[in-house]
């Protein structure tokens, strides 16, 4: 097992740069998640640790050692690929046991560790089929089988359950997190939906455009992003971002104003002097729909909105409500707000409101004291 | 109206009436037709002159006479001498073929510069016609001042006279023109092998000789063997260049027999019946090639 460290690792194709500067280090045992969208170049980092690309310069270090040269063969590392890649003419069996027979393993050994992989993975009864036979969610285990059988000092994964529909893909995420719990391997796993990113990650590393956004705990990613690239890709419905003034005065000592003058929120008191420490060109305010607080009465400290779209999802509402030209997302108990058109009052959260700069998009750190019981809506 | 302008956009043959089917069948009406007319019908009437001592030089009136052809023939030493040679010659240019023609292949597969102009170089023997290549490899071969002797220093030695190498000068001929067959069905085989096995290949460490063995040669395997059925057949009937290149008893095989028995002996019904112990003999060989095509199909 093994701690994997990227350091100023950049890579063109052509003209084109796909990895800028990364730096990166894996810990031992640890779920590092890359995620960003399609293009990021979070599959070319991945496929380069795995040695199925080059790197033009930076080193990749597994366990210290630069293996930037070494063939993928030499890097001890197991893959897992979005379209399975399995052998279609070998059975399932002789797909997991490919690896091992591959490095000469003895015939015993290689059916004690095949079956114990197969046990696992509960496909004991699919041994005997050819991958055609073979349902997408089975076809992974498979793949996935094959990659565990050697016990590689670490497990590289590309997209591997992108491919599965969605019940699938559920049943499989949990799969992946006790098998990784069960094999205590370093694994890295690329994939753009962040549900599977938050739900499987120690940390997840957000890419975008070649550039590692963020490292963090979901936790972290997701509270205190540090731009609004990641305040954006994370998180579902995504995070309301409207233009925003701020300035003293009303009842709570500080006031946010939205557009023109469209809204105007109360806010802590030393929301201004806090700003005023920052360098910023503009701002830009930024709140998930859950920190948009509803009320259907009249409330002291809160803005009357008109309710334009309502969403309901179930476990709970997701309720546009209009301010000027924009739109604010809410996310209430479900039925809370009835009718489209209705008017109801807000407020923001201001512990989970976070202000950008407009220009270089980047977050200014303002954490405003959390408001207890105001977490969930 | 709205009848008149559903009509008008389609087409006329639609206009008069004439269905999809109606169509179809007009198209391959010549095709059945020249099939029955110089494939079927000689195929059957040729075996009825198997079974008769019919010669069609002479005007003498036709008797029946049963088995009595194939029972001769198959005792006939010379005709099982003769498919001696022509299974020697089949083994030794197909297999050339296959090796020279998938290692071609292989070679090609990859990124290399000018790759459409090498390939499209390396087929042109294909296109040649069977007397051309036979009349030029036989100057080639031509012992006092063929380029062949030249090249290898060997004097004046004569490679389509001599009786224990004219057969392997014919087929060593028969490869040069086609292996490039082999190896366009092998590039077909090759580059439908998807990239991302091989890169399964490299992460679970197989070497280039076991992911050679165990992904690449199986899965060209199906494409390979049907290049194969095609040369054994060809190569089994292989008349031209054994013909024009060599007239060795040693190069005789059974085409030639079967040409010398039919148009220079004129034993028109005899020659029949071996023309179809012949038919039987490469049906049965291609009837092993497919069953075993489709076993590795299975997979």
């Amino acid at each position: 097992m093994a701690e994997i460290a990227l350091q100023n690792i950049e890579k063109y194709f052509g003209d084109n740069y796909v990895i800028r500067k990364l730096n990166l280090t894996i810990a031992h045992k640890e779920f590092v998640v890359l995620l960003g969208p399609s293009g990021c170049g979070k599959t070319t980092t991945l496929r380069a640790i795995a040695g199925l690309e080059t790197i033009d310069t930076g080193d990749i270090r597994i366990d210290g050692k630069a293996v930037q040269d070494l063939r993928a063969s030499d890097r001890d590392i197991a893959f897992v690929f979005q379209l399975f890649a399995l052998y279609p003419h070998l059975t399932a069996y002789d797909n997991i046991a490919f690896p091992l027979r591959a490095t000469r393993e003895s015939k015993a050994e290689v059916d004690t560790k095949v079956r114990a992989v197969a046990r696992s993975l509960r496909i004991e009864h699919l041994l005997n089929q050819r991958p055609s036979a073979l349902s997408g969610g089975d076809m992974q285990r498979v793949a996935i089988g094959r990659a565990l059988v050697r016990r590689p000092k670490a497990m590289l994964m590309d997209e591997p359950i992108g491919a599965l529909d969605a019940a699938l893909r559920e049943e499989m995420r949990s799969e992946l997190k006790r098998l990784h719990i069960e094999n205590d391997s370093t694994t890295v796993y690329v994939t753009h939906d962040q549900v599977e990113a938050m739900s499987l990650a120690d940390r997840i590393a957000i890419m975008n455009d070649g550039v590692l956004q963020q490292v963090g705990t979901p936790g972290e990613v997701y509270q205190y992003p540090t731009n609004l690239f990641v305040a954006q890709f994370i998180g579902s419905p995504v995070m309301n971002i409207l233009p925003a003034t701020v300035r003293a005065g009303g009842a709570d000592g500080a006031e946010v104003v939205i557009g023109d003058g469209d809204a105007v929120f109360g806010f802590p008191a030393d929301l201004p002097k806090r700003l005023e420490a920052k360098s910023y060109d503009s701002l830009v305010l930024g709140v998930r729909p859950e920190g948009v607080i509803i009320s259907t009465t009249e409330t002291a400290g809160h803005v009357p909105v008109e309710a334009h779209i309502i969403e309901p999802l179930g476990a709970y509402d997701i309720v546009d409500l209009k301010i000027g030209e924009q739109l604010l997302r809410a996310r209430t108990h479900s039925g809370m707000v009835e009718r489209v058109g209705e008017t109801v009052w807000a407020r923001l959260d201001a512990a989970q409101t976070h202000f950008f700069d407009t220009k270089s998009g980047d977050s200014l750190n303002i954490r405003l004291g959390e408001e207890n019981g105001t977490r969930q809506a | 109206m709205a009848v008149i302008a559903r009509l008008e956009s389609d087409t006329r043959a639609a206009a008069r009436g004439w269905s999809d089917l109606t169509i179809r069948n007009i198209f391959i009406l010549p095709t059945l037709a020249f099939l029955i007319v110089f494939n079927i019908f000689p195929l059957i009437y040729s075996l009825g002159y198997s079974f008769t001592d019919f010669r069609a030089s002479v005007n003498d009136p036709v008797n029946f006479v049963g088995l009595q052809n194939y029972r001769e023939l198959l005792n006939d030493p010379n005709i099982w001498r003769n498919f001696t040679v022509t299974a020697q010659y089949v083994i030794v240019s197909v297999g050339g073929q296959v090796i020279v023609g998938f290692g071609l292949a292989l070679l090609l597969n990859r990124k290399i510069p000018f790759k459409g102009l090498i390939t499209t170089l390396l087929l042109l023997p294909m296109m040649m016609s069977m007397a051309v290549v036979g009349l030029f490899w036989k100057l080639l071969y031509d012992p006092s001042w063929g380029i062949i002797n030249y090249a290898l220093g060997l004097g004046s030695f004569d490679w389509l006279s001599d009786p224990d190498v004219a057969l392997y000068a014919v087929a060593i001929t028969d490869i040069w023109m086609w292996a490039p067959f082999v190896m366009l069905l092998s590039l077909a085989g090759l580059s439908a092998v998807p990239q991302h096995l091989y890169e399964a290949a490299a992460i679970d460490r197989a070497g280039t000789w076991y992911t050679f063995t165990r992904i690449t040669l199986p899965l060209v395997a199906p494409i390979l063997i049907i290049a194969i059925i095609f040369r054994t057949m060809e190569a089994f009937k292989s008349f031209d260049l054994p013909f024009i290149m060599s007239g060795q008893p040693t190069t005789e095989m059974i085409s030639i027999r079967l040409y010398k028995m039919a148009f220079q002996e004129w034993q028109t019904g005899r020659s029949s019946a071996l023309a179809y112990i012949v038919l039987i003999v490469v049906l049965a060989i291609t009837n092993i090639y497919v069953k075993y095509l489709n076993k590795v199909k299975e997979r």
